[in-house]
């Protein structure tokens, strides 16, 4: 069985949300943290609910219906979404105000929005959609776990035409934790300067990105997922991802080009930096956590990145690690770990 | 694709024990666990009874082998998913491919509002150790380490129908051959956050609930965990006793009615048995006990009643709600409720639906209202309901 991307829609810090130009118009910040651009939530949600929802629903609805339209499709055959900490604002309201009120006089609405399947729940009350519905929420595999469920429901032949997306906001509170726990660099710097001068700590990020996967082969798909991989605590990331290309029937040789989950922080970067000299060498090399920021469902974005470079033949200057020429790559491969202990894998090929 | 999936072993704590002997003990004595608040420190103590699990985090520790400092969540699922691998016993587990599938509907947020009291006030102040296992994948990732399980893992978070879907996500994962035993279920602990969320919603009953009874007020919050080992049929040929049985019907829905209400008519809990049917090639007069989702508020209980109603009349089958013993454990319910169901096969039960008094007007129905033994159960469906119209509905087939 083949897996079609048929189409994707992302918000993110950059331009990338209904945008014509495919990363050309980038976003400098200075900070470390890249908060997503807010498309013009008008045209996707009844201005009546957009007040009531939080930051990282609208931007799920956004992606997810824009998703569809682009497809021309009214109603998936099943909605997945993969998401770490879910429905974080609302989370951090009802907790404080559960303190500050001392758990009296509580409205509940911020507590209903909380639960980490609201993003999907509300696609699905938008577009009266009684289709499988499921939300998977393991940290920095939340996105990939979404899409194996959404492979998974295509070679059972339960359901086609499957919105699969991973989100993620940020909010003051989480950031302030994630400094805390070190994630992020401790001065602010441009996202663009990013790799320059690795140190400790990234920057953090936000966004959501949806796909509508389906079995059938059309010259209108973006890309076709020919593979994608979990993997826990591997012993060699390096032999992983040979079996994993072999597996599919290919060489390291016939992959055109490698998106890395590189995102400035020394120990984070030592195994893609190793892999470059090894299996990668002389690879055309990606990255895009400059673009985007560090975070939990980031590899949705780069999924986003290599469906559209293998669809338009076209791989934007800023996403290039170091310069080098390569006209219509055919072959991309995501390689992308969180925090060291989780590491994925996806090839994405032109159809 | 492989055809079938087996059920090789169980395991549950909840407010009525603290393994599957015990809450099998308080299922037959019928022994609700529900009381008063003595763990938590909220406003709520002697106001709201909940079915607390009886041990302190310093005891579950002890039981799970793990430091007491961490979620309470993790060491209720680290109990009972240990429980579930002894209890299936598979010979050389080293040389098969192990995944583990687990839920919970707020991570480690028993540590996160401790936590929060302090970060509030300032943001630099709070033990970064109580905030650091916030997320729901936390608790999954510190079970798998601890039980040694690197193949597979993942976390589902679908609000109370989390570990319905995590059950059936875990047999998908042994029929793609993704992988050849599964530990799935889930697990959640008692918290502020869904106390207080859940009164905000007007739901609670001030007394112990009563489950699709005219005059049921709310329900009763409760905490657990329960695990399944799925294997495939190569691993079930090789177990040294007989798998309790099959899960031979899975199905998940969506109201697509409400974030938390369920729709009137229970759209979504009756595709979700309809699809569960479908998915076993059943019929409804195969069911021979519905283990009902039936949470004791007045709107979710309507809505499976007139979704059982449509799908099953005239003819019903035996039915009770199971959280009239360990109240509503959220996250865990559908995992704890898919032991309770797989019980019922093995020890031909059909559980009371306790403190039942008054059928609801609306239905042609009621539940069990007392302990039925030597029962010929072959299947049972089991249902589970979430916000956000999450419905999923799950069948086990005696072999």
């Amino acid at each position: 069985m083949k897996v079609y991307i048929r189409s994707s829609a992302c918000v993110s810090p950059q331009n990338t949300f209904n945008s014509v130009d495919f990363l050309t118009d980038i976003i400098e910040s200075t900070g470390t943290r890249l908060k997503a651009i807010e498309p013009d939530y008008k045209e996707f949600i009844d201005p009546k609910q957009i007040r009531r929802m939080s930051h990282v629903i609208k931007m799920g609805i956004a992606a997810a219906k824009s998703c569809l339209t682009q497809a021309d499709v009214e109603m998936p055959g099943a909605v997945i979404t993969g998401t770490a900490l879910g429905c974080i604002a609302d989370t951090v309201t009802f907790l404080t105000r559960i303190v500050e009120q001392e758990e009296e006089m509580l409205p509940p609405t911020a507590f209903i929005q909380s639960t980490h399947n609201t993003v999907a729940a509300q696609i699905a009350l938008m577009l009266k959609c009684h289709n499988y519905n499921n939300t998977f929420v393991h940290k920095g595999i939340s996105f990939e776990s979404a899409l194996f469920d959404a492979v998974m429901l295509l070679n059972e032949q339960e359901a086609d035409n499957i919105l699969v997306g991973g989100v993620e906001e940020m909010v003051d509170a989480s950031f302030a934790v994630l400094t805390r726990l070190g994630l992020y660099k401790r001065w602010p710097l441009s996202n663009l300067s990013l790799y320059n001068t690795p140190t400790n700590g990234t920057i953090g990020g936000e966004g959501a990105a949806f796909f509508l996967v389906s079995s059938e082969e059309s010259s209108d798909n973006l890309a076709q997922l020919t593979g994608l991989k979990l993997l826990y605590k591997p012993t060699s990331i390096e032999e992983d991802i040979i079996t994993f290309i072999k597996s599919h029937e290919l060489s390291i040789e016939d992959i055109d080009l490698v998106i890395t989950g590189k995102n400035g922080d020394t120990k984070n970067d030592e195994i893609y930096k190793s892999l470059s000299d090894s299996i990668f060498k002389n690879k055309p090399l990606a990255n895009y956590k400059h673009l985007c920021g560090e975070y939990p469902t980031s590899s949705s974005f780069a999924l986003w990145m290599a469906s559209n470079i293998v669809k338009g033949g076209v791989i934007p200057e800023i996403a290039k690690e170091g310069k080098f020429e390569l006209a219509s790559p055919k072959k991309v491969l995501i390689y992308n770990h969180y925090q060291g202990k989780y590491h994925s894998l996806m090839l994405i090929s032109a159809t | 694709m492989s055809s079938s999936v087996y059920i090789a072993g169980v395991g549950v704590i909840s407010a009525i024990g603290n393994n599957v002997a015990e809450n099998l003990a308080s299922l037959k004595s019928e022994h609700a666990g529900m009381g008063d608040i003595t763990m938590m420190d909220t406003i709520y103590r002697k106001q709201l009874p909940v079915a607390e699990v009886k041990l302190s985090n310093d005891e579950l520790a002890a039981l799970a082998d793990l430091p007491a400092n961490i979620s309470r969540t993790t060491l209720l699922s680290a109990i009972a998913a240990k429980e579930a691998l002894d209890d299936a016993n598979i010979p050389n587990l080293n040389s098969l491919r192990t995944g583990f599938v687990s839920a919970n509907s707020v991570g480690g947020m028993d540590k996160s509002e401790d936590f929060f009291v302090k970060f509030l006030a300032d943001n630099s102040k709070g033990k970064l150790r109580d905030i650091f296992d916030h997320e729901c994948g936390s608790m999954t990732e510190l079970v798998a380490d601890k039980l040694g399980i690197s193949d597979f893992m993942t976390t589902v978070s679908t609000a109370c129908s989390s570990s319905a879907n995590a059950i059936f996500y875990g047999a998908r994962l042994i029929k793609n051959d993704i992988v050849d035993v599964v530990i799935a279920g889930g697990t959640d602990s008692l918290t502020k956050f869904t106390l207080n969320g859940f009164n905000t919603l007007m739901i609670l009953d001030k007394e112990f609930c009563k489950p699709f009874d005219e005059n049921r007020e709310g329900l009763n919050l409760g905490e657990g965990s329960g695990y399944l080992v799925l294997v495939s049929e190569k691993v079930a040929k090789k177990l040294a006793k007989q798998p309790y049985c099959t899960l031979s019907g899975y199905n998940n829905s969506n109201d697509a009615y409400h974030q938390t209400a369920s729709s009137p008519d229970g759209t979504g809990s009756y595709l979700a048995m309809l699809g569960a049917l479908k998915k076993s090639g059943l019929q409804t007069t195969d069911i021979d006990y519905i283990n009902l989702h039936g949470t004791g508020t007045p709107n979710n209980d309507s809505a499976e009643g007139t979704a059982i109603k449509r799908l099953f009349g005239p003819d019903y089958p035996p039915m009770s709600s199971t959280k009239s013993y360990t109240g509503h454990t959220l996250g865990a319910s559908g995992g704890i409720e898919a032991v309770f169901s797989v019980l019922a096969i093995k020890n031909k039960l059909i559980y009371p639906n306790l403190r039942f008094e008054t059928r609801m007007d609306e239905l042609p129905f009621e539940p069990v209202k007392e302990l039925l033994t030597d029962q010929d159960i072959k299947h049972v469906m089991s249902n589970s309901f979430g916000f956000g119209g999450n419905c999923t509905s799950l069948i086990f087939s005696a072999i």
